[in-house]
Parts: structure tokens; sequence; C-alpha cells
């Protein structure tokens, strides 16, 4: 059968897959996507540790018999924001990279064979 | 308190003489010579009461939680120790003045000297061992600064450098070794310690501890095999060499010793490794004494012996023993220090320290010749000087100890020791002062007062403590040899005569032997220039190339520079971490009951993962790739909607909008491709890892998730709406319960803020500037350069997003909602405005200056959580009021909500800032005039040759 907990672990795989191999890459655009999909994964995998749960927000109203766990939620919360933050500082250093020294490879200068594309 | 004040002066101090130098050099000695005098008169204050067997103490907490307390107190042994400090330090300071070139810079030498003389006396007072390894790492710094004066020479750094290898490592070991001594004991306090002799050698911690220990001393105190630094230490400057090897550094190794004597000596242990140490340290010290030429190494080699001595004293473990090692450590700082300082003088007047180049120098220079034979005989051991007494005390207690049940073992190489440090005392007193006078460039003549009366005070004293020893040293032995050996002390009485004794037959064979070795020492030269001659340096550089070269190649070999190893070497590493735990524990599969999913929700799943793979796999056709993870982005939000989180739903899309439009803006600048790549290997790897981490991600996941779990968030729920005044418990959480969490949060977010903006500007300032100039899009750029129609939707939009923004904030105590999203949403508000009409446009409309909403919001913040302690409760407690306003009805207004307006204009004023920083770039390297009204076209895209218009 498939359940929820099915849908959201694989998920979490697949975006943890694509995000470490992106990771990898010798370009800093991909690997800034890469920090991306990682962050998706890690928001949801904190967010996954307070269980998957329907139709119980943590609302507190008369007509609720239960609520979700609101922990989780709001350091995932945050944690939204502050990979926000990351990304952008990230995403600026790249830029400033590129324009300084003309290549976006990671290693920049120290590796010879930059523009030899994405190889090591 | 004047106690803390005399480790304190100095310290305090030290900046002195580097600013009065600009006086002159004169006014730098003169202060140099009061901080010390000051600190002195402190100590001497202390004295009748310390005579009398009192021990003034001091305590403050520093680290209590740790054991570590600014604790200092004195006892005999602290106060011979601290007397001999800056009794030297002050006699050193004169004859520095002298010494010291014009060319040398004497302000940082005093400094210098003043740093070195308080941890020195922070050592002998302190009651806290911790605090003692404080200052013995100081004494291993600041001598190192010491030796290494004169960087100018090759030998000054080496040996400088050297020192401090040597004595560093071992100071090393004696933390690891004081910190198990503590452990043992159960208290860093020092005289508590010394109480525990019981508890602390029966402990299993006693045998390191005491190995450690012992290395920190040996090393410091140039025991043999350490004591190769010694020597080298001698391209520091005389006054140095004279400081250090005669009362002070060296002397710190025997300090600790005598310290730690009452808990530590006694075993077999203890006898064997002092004793073995100190007799092989001794003989070995004072042969090389022998053979070395240079007047310094002489001194050098035969302070190692002296130590060795010493060593030997402590090791016996008898208290008359330990009465011998004080005495023979105050003797040896008086005619070693005078020693020193005399073979500065000789090398001063002429030029040379090589004996072999010396000699005949009695009438050149009689007084040094006077104050040389007189210290000089009493480091041979010769009555009446006060070196002979402490030998014969040295020689007494060697002659009644056995090695290993050998009775004469110890008191025949006592003795041989004894021997060759008679030959060598006379060697630089004949080979110097007597025999043919050399040919010289410079005519040698006594120097001038400031110099030779230092030396001459210090000879007096080798004297009077000869002639009178009961009279000058006895109380100060005394109490001293008291404090090692915590109390219990023989009768003694020290004098010259004793009657035949057999250390006294002993002593004369020592003198007769020594002198017939050098009657014969062109025989014995030659004799011994036939042996080898293991070269100390060479081996400990051979050694240290040896690890350098072994770490470069390890560090060269696992840390090549390349980025992209290192990530993956950290990505296997945390994948074989993974596993390993995995396979080492037991699994099971976890009961809890799961949710069925709809196709509703197997729909998005199919979609994200498609969309993810589709990244990967376009992720070289940048745009592509981009706007295929925003999609990603969109379903995950649709599951926090699904799965009861919508706060999370609302921060994760409006996050995903303004990150896409930062990306699209860097994009702008950045290559549209990226290239292919050029091996397959590195890309197997990475799917290789990528894959391990994937599905170790995943299944831990899902192992999570099938299992029960306990959670703290019954009290949040419970308390969110009495507690925190709100409905969303996510809200209140982030605003109140971990308020503090959220401060901090937007803090960090601010400084992202302006880490951008620094980033960006410092480009459009720097050298790179002018490269910046040429820039040209190479996209094509469309005509329509601020399109109408969106010009028009975005206009239209803007109060309305405004509106939905200012609800979202106001509900979001109750609601779903909150200052996050609000600010989120308002900057997307404002961004848009930016993306329709241009950068130039739109900031000539908006008046805000976003640095500052960053400020302002972070103080909001700060002054609600303040508000709170002014009415004495903690830092963000949130209070709850109720108000009735026109139109709206009851509002609940929560002073959280103060802080949430904090965290919403931080939000705001971050977001806007980071992207209007990159706008603005994009604007300026543009270089398009700015549109005079919100909708226009690119002039330059319909023009065939677009460098023509400037601004």
């Amino acid at each position: 059968m498939l359940t929820m907990e099915l849908l959201v672990a694989t998920t979490i795989g697949t975006l943890t897959t694509a995000a470490i191999y992106l990771l990898q890459r010798a370009r800093t655009f991909p690997v800034i996507l890469g920090l991306a999909l990682l962050s998706y994964a890690t928001n949801v995998f904190l967010f996954a540790m307070g269980r998957l749960t329907i139709n119980a927000p943590p609302l507190i109203s008369a007509d609720a018999s239960r609520y979700t766990d609101p922990l989780p939620q709001a350091l995932v919360l945050t944690a939204i924001v502050i990979s926000f933050g990351m990304t952008a500082v990230i995403v600026v250093m790249a830029l400033r990279a590129w324009l300084e020294s003309g290549n976006d490879h990671v290693d920049l200068e120290s590796q010879p064979n930059i523009d030899e594309g994405d190889g090591e | 308190m004047n106690l803390a004040l005399i480790v304190i002066l100095p310290f305090l101090g030290a900046v002195l003489p580097s600013l009065m130098i600009r006086v002159g050099r004169n006014a730098s000695a003169i202060a140099t010579a009061s901080i010390t005098l000051l600190t002195l008169a402190l100590l001497l204050t202390h004295v009748p009461a310390v005579l009398r067997g009192e021990i003034p103490a001091i305590s403050w907490q520093w680290l209590p939680a740790l054991g570590l307390n600014v604790s200092f107190y004195l006892d005999g042994l602290g106060l011979l120790f601290a007397g001999l400090i800056l009794g030297i330090g002050l006699l050193i300071t004169i004859y520095a003045r002298f010494y010291l070139a014009k060319k040398d810079p004497m302000g940082t030498f005093y400094s210098y000297l003043l740093l070195f003389q308080g941890a020195m006396v922070g050592i002998v007072l302190s009651d806290n061992i911790l605090l003692l390894l404080i200052f013995w790492e100081l004494t291993s710094l600041s001598s190192f600064l010491l030796i290494g004066y004169w960087r100018h020479l090759p030998e000054g750094r080496q040996g400088a450098r050297m020192a401090l290898v040597v004595t560093g490592g071992g100071g090393l070991a004696l933390i690891a070794g004081m910190l198990l001594l503590g452990q043992a004991a159960g208290s860093y306090e020092l005289q508590q310690i010394l109480q525990q002799r019981e508890l602390i050698q029966s402990s299993p911690l006693y045998l390191p501890a005491l190995l450690l220990i012992l290395i920190g001393c040996f090393t410091k105190s140039a025991q043999f095999p350490f004591h190769f630094w010694l020597p080298h230490a001698m391209a520091a400057p005389t006054p140095v060499s004279a400081y250090l090897h005669s009362a002070t550094m060296v002397k710190a190794g025997v300090f600790l010793m005598a310290r730690l004597w009452p808990v530590m000596s006694g075993t077999d242990a203890w006898f064997y490794l002092l004793v073995t140490t100190g007799l092989v340290t001794m003989v070995i010290g004072s042969f090389i004494a022998l053979f070395k030429d240079d007047l310094k190494g002489l001194l050098a080699f035969s302070t190692v012996s002296h130590l060795g001595l010493m060593t030997l004293l402590l090791g016996l473990s008898t208290p008359m023993a330990a009465v011998a090692a004080v005495f023979h450590i105050l003797n040896h700082a008086t005619f070693k220090a005078s020693l020193f300082m005399n073979a500065g003088i000789i090398d001063h007047e002429t030029g040379t320290r090589d004996i072999k180049r010396l000699g005949g120098l009695l009438m050149l220079m009689p007084i040094s010749a006077t104050l040389a034979m007189v210290t000089a005989a009493s480091m041979a051991g010769l009555a009446p000087f006060n070196g002979f007494l402490s030998k014969e005390l040295m020689l007494e207690a060697a002659f009644h100890a056995e090695w290993a049940g050998n009775p004469w073992l110890i008191a025949l190489l006592a003795t041989f020791a004894a021997l060759l440090s008679v030959a060598y005392s006379f060697r630089y007193i004949v080979h110097v002062f007597f025999g043919r006078r050399r040919d010289l460039d410079s005519h040698p003549h006594d120097p001038p007062a400031g110099m030779w009366l230092p030396p001459a005070l210090l000879a007096l004293l080798v004297v009077l403590i000869g002639l009178f020893p009961e009279t000058m040293a006895g109380q100060l032995v005394r109490v001293a040899a008291g404090a090692v050996t915590g109390g219990q002390l023989p009768e003694f009485h020290l004098a010259l005569w004793h009657g035949l004794t057999p250390a006294l037959g002993l002593s004369l064979l020592a003198t007769i032997g020594g002198l017939l070795l050098l009657a014969n020492y062109a025989r014995v030269r030659h004799w011994w220039q036939a042996g080898p001659h293991p070269e100390a340096k060479i081996l400990f550089d051979g050694g240290q190339q040896l690890l350098i070269t072994g770490c470069q190649r390890l560090v060269m070999g696992i840390h090549n520079g390349s980025l992209q190893r290192y990530i993956a070497a950290l990505l296997a590493a945390a994948l074989v971490l993974g596993v390993a735990a995995f396979f080492s524990s037991n699994y099971s599969s976890g009961q809890r009951p799961l949710l069925p999913a709809g196709p509703a929700m197997v729909v998005p799943w199919l979609l994200l993962i498609g969309c993810t793979l589709a990244a990967v796999v376009f992720h070289r056709q940048r745009f592509v790739s981009l706007m295929i993870i925003g999609v990603n982005g969109l379903i995950v939000s649709l599951g926090f909607v699904y799965l009861s989180a919508p706060d999370l739903a609302l921060t994760q899309i409006s996050v995903e909008v303004v990150t896409v439009i930062l990306m699209l803006l860097a994009l702008y600048f950045l290559p549209k491709q990226t290239p292919r790549a050029a091996s397959i290997l590195p890309r197997m790897r990475g799917v290789v890892l990528a894959l391990g981490g994937g599905i170790g991600v995943g299944a831990l996941s899902w192992a999570v998730m099938t299992r029960d779990f306990s959670t703290l968030s019954g009290y949040y729920l419970e308390q969110a709406k009495p507690g925190g005044g709100g409905n969303n418990v996510v809200n209140v959480i982030l605003v109140d319960f971990r308020g503090f969490d959220t401060f901090g949060e937007i803090i960090v977010l601010g400084i992202a803020a302006l880490a951008i903006v620094a980033l960006l500007d410092g480009a459009l300032r720097g050298r790179i500037h002018k490269s910046l100039e040429n820039w040209q899009a190479d996209e094509p750029t469309s005509a329509d350069r601020h399109p109408l129609i969106m010009v028009v939707a975005t206009r239209l939009m803007l109060p309305m997003a405004l509106m939905v923004g200012a609800y979202i904030f106001l509900r979001g105590h109750n609601m779903p909602g909150g200052g996050f999203i609000a600010g989120l949403v308002v900057s997307i508000a404002l961004i848009m405005q930016y993306m329709a009409s241009g950068f130039g446009w739109a900031a000539r409309q908006v008046k805000v200056d976003y640095h500052a909403m960053i400020g302002i919001g972070v103080l909001i913040a700060a002054a609600t959580g303040i508000a709170s302690m002014v009415l004495d409760h903690p830092f963000l407690t949130s209070k709850t009021e109720y108000v009735a306003l026109p139109l709206i009805g009851k509002v609940g207004l929560a002073s959280a909500m103060a802080f949430d307006t904090g965290v919403f204009l931080t939000v705001v004023g971050a977001v806007m800032l980071a992207l209007a920083a990159l706008s603005r770039m994009g604007h300026r390297l543009a270089h398009l005039p700015v549109n005079r009204r919100p909708m226009d076209i690119n002039p330059r895209a319909s023009n065939a040759t677009p460098r023509q218009e400037k601004r």
C-alpha cells in the first residue's frame, strides 16, 4: 500500500540524491542548485521528525481534537528563511568570484585544468 | 591583595619600557627597574611573616565550574624563588642597560623581560595548578621572545624555535599530567593537593600523572635527553642567558618537582626516574662543558649539569636531600647569574667568547677576573664559597643513597661529575685569565660600573653565604625546605666545617682529580676529539624535517586544494559513518500506524520526483534547471499544506519566489551553460556517493517516521493561549517561547544581507571595476525594456499585495501567518515594482533605507525583550492585552506583536537589500539611462551600435 510516509521518505531520498550529485559538480551554479535541493530535503526531513499528520494544524480551537507537533514546524520555518539567507550569500559569492576571475570553477586558479570543463 | 599585585605588576608594567623608550634608553631602563623594585619591595613586606612560618594567601573565583581560581600563596619555596626572580631580574635590568648596543630596541627587550618576570613569579606563587599552567605557558612564550630577541641572527631564531618546541611540547604533557593529578586529588588547589599524599599515590592515575608532569619538568629544566635546547638558547643576548639559565626559566621544572615533592616523592617510580635522569644529566652536562670552547656554551652545559644535580637531590626523597636541593638552587642562581654576566663582559670587551682565542686577561681586566675567579670557584665547589656548602650536602646525601641495591654507584657518579665541574670551572679561570695573552683586535679593559656591579653584588653574596651560611641563608633555607618536605625537617646546621666526613673526602678527591684533569687537558682533549660527537641540533633538525615532510605529504595527499575532492571525502566519510552505525546496531521495523496516500498526493509526488531527476539531467542548462527546481519548491509547499503545516507552506512558497528571483538576477551575469565534464570518473564517483547518501537519508527518514515518539510540544500546545496569548502555536513558539532563537535568526539574516551588499559594492568599487565597465550582457535583451502590461499589472497588485501582507501579519498570532511570512510577501510586492519598471526608476520612487530598516527591526525586537526585563521578567516574556479597535473589532495585542514587527522589518529590509544590491549592479553595468517613466523601451535593442550611448 502506498503510504504518505513512503512518499515523503522517497521524496527526501530523491532530493538528497540529486543534491549530493550536484554538490560535487565543478561549477558554482550547479553547486548552488544542489544546496537549494539539499535545503528542501533537510527541511522536509526536520519537519518529518514531528511525524506526519493530516487535518490537525497546530492552531488552537475548540473544535480541534488533536494537533500535530508544532515544534519541528517552528524550527523548519526559521530554517527556510535562514536557508534563503545562506543561498543568497552563496549566490553572491559565486557571482563575485566569477566577476573577479572570469571563471566559475569552484576551485578557481588552484586547478590547472580549469578550462577543461566539469572534471577534477 | 598585594600578593596578587606581586604577580600582576610586572605584566601591567610591561608596557612602560616600550613607552618610555621614546624618552630615552635610561628612562626605559629606570622604568623597568622601578617596576621590578616595587614588586620586590612588595614581596619583602611578606618576608617576616613567611620566615615565622605563616603562609599569606589570596583567592578569587574565576571559573569555579572548572576548578580554575585565581589564587596565590607565598610559602618558603615561593619566597625563595620569587626573591631570586625579582632580585636577579633587577640586576639583569641594570646590566642589560649597558650591555645592549645602540641599535638594539631596548624598550622591546625590557617589555619582554617584564612579561617573562611576571610569568615566572606567577608560577611560583600560584595556588591553583590550572593557573600555574597558564603562567607556565606564558614563560615558554615570553622566553621564546627573549631568546629570539636578536631576530636578525638565524641562530637566535632557530634557538628560540627549538626552545619553544621542546618546552612547549613538554608543557602540553604537563597540562595532561596536572589535570590527572587534579583528578586524583579531587582538587586543583595546590595547597589541598599537597595534603593528599596517600590518596594520590594509591590512585591508578599516579603513574601516568607522574610521567607526564616529569616530561614537562625535564623539558623545561633541560634534563637528559631534552637538554639540547639549552645550549642553543645561548644565541640570546647574554642578559637573557644570565636570567633564564640561572634563576628562572630552567629552574621552573626544578621548582615544580620541589613543589610536588610532598605528594609525588618517595615512590620507586619517582626515585628511579629522578635519580637516574639527574645522574645522567649531571655527568653528561659536566663532561660536555669541559670541552666547550664557547664561554656561554661551557656555562650552559654547566647549568645542565647543575640542574641534574638538583633533580638527583629531589629524587633521593630524603628531607636532608631536599634541604641540599633548596640550598643549591639559591647558590647556583647566585654564582651562575654572575658568571653569565661575566662571560657577557668578556664578550663585550674582547669581541669573542672563544676560550681558545682568550688568555691572560687578568691584568687587563682585574675586577672582572676577580669576580670570575670567586664565582667559578664556587661553581667548582671550593671552600669557602657557597657552592662548596651545597656540594658537600649533595655528596653527603649521595654517599648514603643506594641505586637498585648498589651502595656506591650514586656516590661514584656524583663525585665524577663534581670532578668534571672542578675541571671546567678552572678551565674558565685558567684559560681565560691566565696564560699567554692573545692578539685581539680590541683592547679589553674593565667595563663601566653598571656592568660589573650586578655580578659583583652576586659574587659578594657567594662569599657571604659561603662564610656565614647560617646567618645569611639558614632561615630562608629552612622555610623553603620545610615547604618542600611539607613540614618535617631534620635538625641541621649550615657550616663550612662539619669535621672529617665522607663527603669531605669525596670533595677532596673531586678537587684533586679535577685539577689533574685540567693539567693534562691537551691529552684529554685529544682523546675526546677521537670519539664521536653527536650534534643534537642536527638530530633535532633532521627529526623536525622528517616530521614536516611527512605531514606535508599526508596533508597534501588529502588536501590538494580541490574543493571537489574535499566534498567527496566529506560525503564519503559521512556515508561510511552512517553505514557503520547502522550495521553495528540491530534494526527492527517501526510499528507506527501509517497514513494511506491518495492519488491527490501521488500525482504531485510523481511530479516532484520527475522534476528533481530532470533538474539533474538538465543541470548544464542553467535556466531550465532553475525553473524545474522552482517547481519542486511549490510541490514541497503543497505537501506542507496537506500535512497540517500551513505556516510552513506560506513561508516556503514566498521564499521560493524570492530565491528564484535572486538566482535569476545572478544568472544575468553568470554563464548560462555549464561545460560538459571532461572525464567520466568524477561523475561516476558523484553518482555513487549521491545514491548512497540519498538512499541512506531516505531510509533514515522512513525509519523515523514509522516509529512512535514522545515530544515536549504538549507544553507549547497547552500554554500557547494562556501563556503566549495566541492560537497559532507555531507563531507563538517563534515570537514567544523560543523568541531568543528568532532574535538570533533575524540578526543572521540582517548580517547576510549586509554581507551581500559588501560583496557587490566591493565589486563595483574595486579593481575589477574597470573590466566591469566593458561588461556586456551575453544574451539578447528585449526591446520592450519595461513592458506596459507588467507595469500596469504590478502597479495594480501593489496595494493588494501590501494589504495581504498586513493581513497576514496581523492575524499571525492566531492564524497561519506572522512576521516572517508577511515580510516575504511585502518584499515580493516591492520587488515586482523593480522588475517592472527597472531599478533606477523604482529606487527613485521608494525612499526607504533598507540598511536602516534592518537595524530598526533588530532594535525593535531587542527593545521588546528588554521591556520585559524592565518589568522584572526574563528577556522576551510576552504580555497580552485585548484592545477594541474601531471597525476591526477586538484584537489581541500581545507584546509579542511588537517583536513580530521587528521580525517583519528585518525580513523586508534584508530581502530588499540583497535583491536591490543585485539589481543595482545590473543597472550599473547595463549603462542605460534611467527611465523617466515607469514603462519604456530599450533604446539600444533597436540600435545596431549599442556602445555609443552613455549615461
